[in-house]
């Protein structure tokens, strides 16, 4: 793999969360866990998911861009979730 | 169109209620049925769909997220813009959400858990495709089984869908009151069954397919796929 390859490759963390006022019973089921461990001071939990993904693009905007169309188009669905992208240099693990 | 009405089955991987819902038109509606493979790119002959449930691609991602791309989709979204008359039971009417033809969105049930029960539902429109001939306020006992049968949409959907005669069934009880103590899975407005403004488009959550025939405990399912029979004869050739 040659060294320009490498560089525009980029990992890519997609996390999506259930919208404001949607019913998350999977984060209040949590919440309740946590309480019944001691932490009182929890006062809200959202459970949602985080998919990672490994792009090839040219620039650390190209990658956003396309996987914020990724986002619209299926990781999320926008009548129930909202979804953030977090965007690094993808550093091959040896 | 002439002769017998034929209802098309589409059948996505993981799709378990497929031969339920031919059987239940076949054999106690007595129309010709067949099944539509979700790679099939034409519904041509085909007078109404149903999408049956069932863990279509094993539910990954979201519940129909991944059948809302199957080649079948976009001859069905053409259908369905036609007036052709579509029935999405439990799985099916979760990628027709996902589709964009009803709307809302089927969460995860409040109680986190999965429900199989016999439902109570409140017909609230008889203005849809499905059903046509069924007096408002008519009580139905049908079965469900969903672990993601919560109804979800904003406010300001729920309100166009009230104002439009959307809202095609609501949770109960067995004599028709609509309360907390029926609507097990925490929908919004204990709703379970919506349609598009058109309504040709229908979306239920319990099984009228496992409710066709009083051997398996109940019949009123037939009344819904019944329905279609009057509205299928104006359907796109």
């Amino acid at each position: 793999m040659s060294e320009e390859t490498s560089e525009s490759r980029w990992r890519v963390a997609v996390t999506v969360l259930p919208k404001a006022g949607v019913n998350d019973p999977a984060g209040e089921s949590i919440r309740h866990g946590l309480e019944q461990l001691g932490y009182d001071g929890v006062d809200t939990v959202r459970a949602g998911k985080v998919i990672t993904l490994v792009v090839q693009a040219e620039s650390e905007d190209l990658a956003r861009a396309t996987v914020e169309r990724m986002g619209e188009q299926l990781l999320a669905n926008p009548v129930i979730e909202t979804f953030s992208v977090d965007v690094e240099p993808f550093q091959a693990r040896t | 169109m002439s002769g017998r009405p034929v209802v098309g089955v589409i059948t996505f991987p993981g799709s378990n209620g497929d031969y339920d819902a031919l059987h239940a038109m076949r054999e106690d509606v007595g129309v010709e049925a067949r099944f539509v493979d979700y790679r099939e790119t034409s519904l041509s002959g085909i007078d109404a769909v149903v999408l049956p449930g069932g863990f279509s691609y094993g539910d990954h991602l979201r519940c129909g997220a991944i059948a809302r791309f199957a080649p079948v989709m976009a001859p069905l979204a053409e259908f369905a813009g036609a007036g052709g008359p579509v029935l999405g039971i439990c799985n099916g009417f979760q990628v027709l959400t996902e589709a964009h033809l009803l709307p809302g969105a089927l969460l995860r049930n409040g109680t986190m858990r999965f429900h199989c029960h016999w439902s109570h539902i409140r017909i609230e429109s008889d203005r849809t495709a499905w059903t046509g001939g069924i007096a408002e306020a008519t009580v139905l006992r049908l079965p469900v089984a969903h672990g993601e049968g919560s109804y979800f949409a904003d406010p300001e959907t729920i309100a166009m869908l009230e104002a439009q005669g959307q809202i095609v069934a609501r949770y109960c009880t067995p004599d028709g009151t609509v309360d907390e103590s029926s609507n097990r899975n925490g929908s919004v407005g204990s709703i379970a069954a919506v349609s598009n403004a058109a309504g040709n488009v229908v979306g239920i959550m319990p099984h009228p397919e496992r409710a066709a025939n009083e051997l398996v405990g109940g019949a009123d399912g037939l009344r819904l796929l019944r329905a279609v029979l009057g509205g299928a004869v104006a359907a796109p050739a």
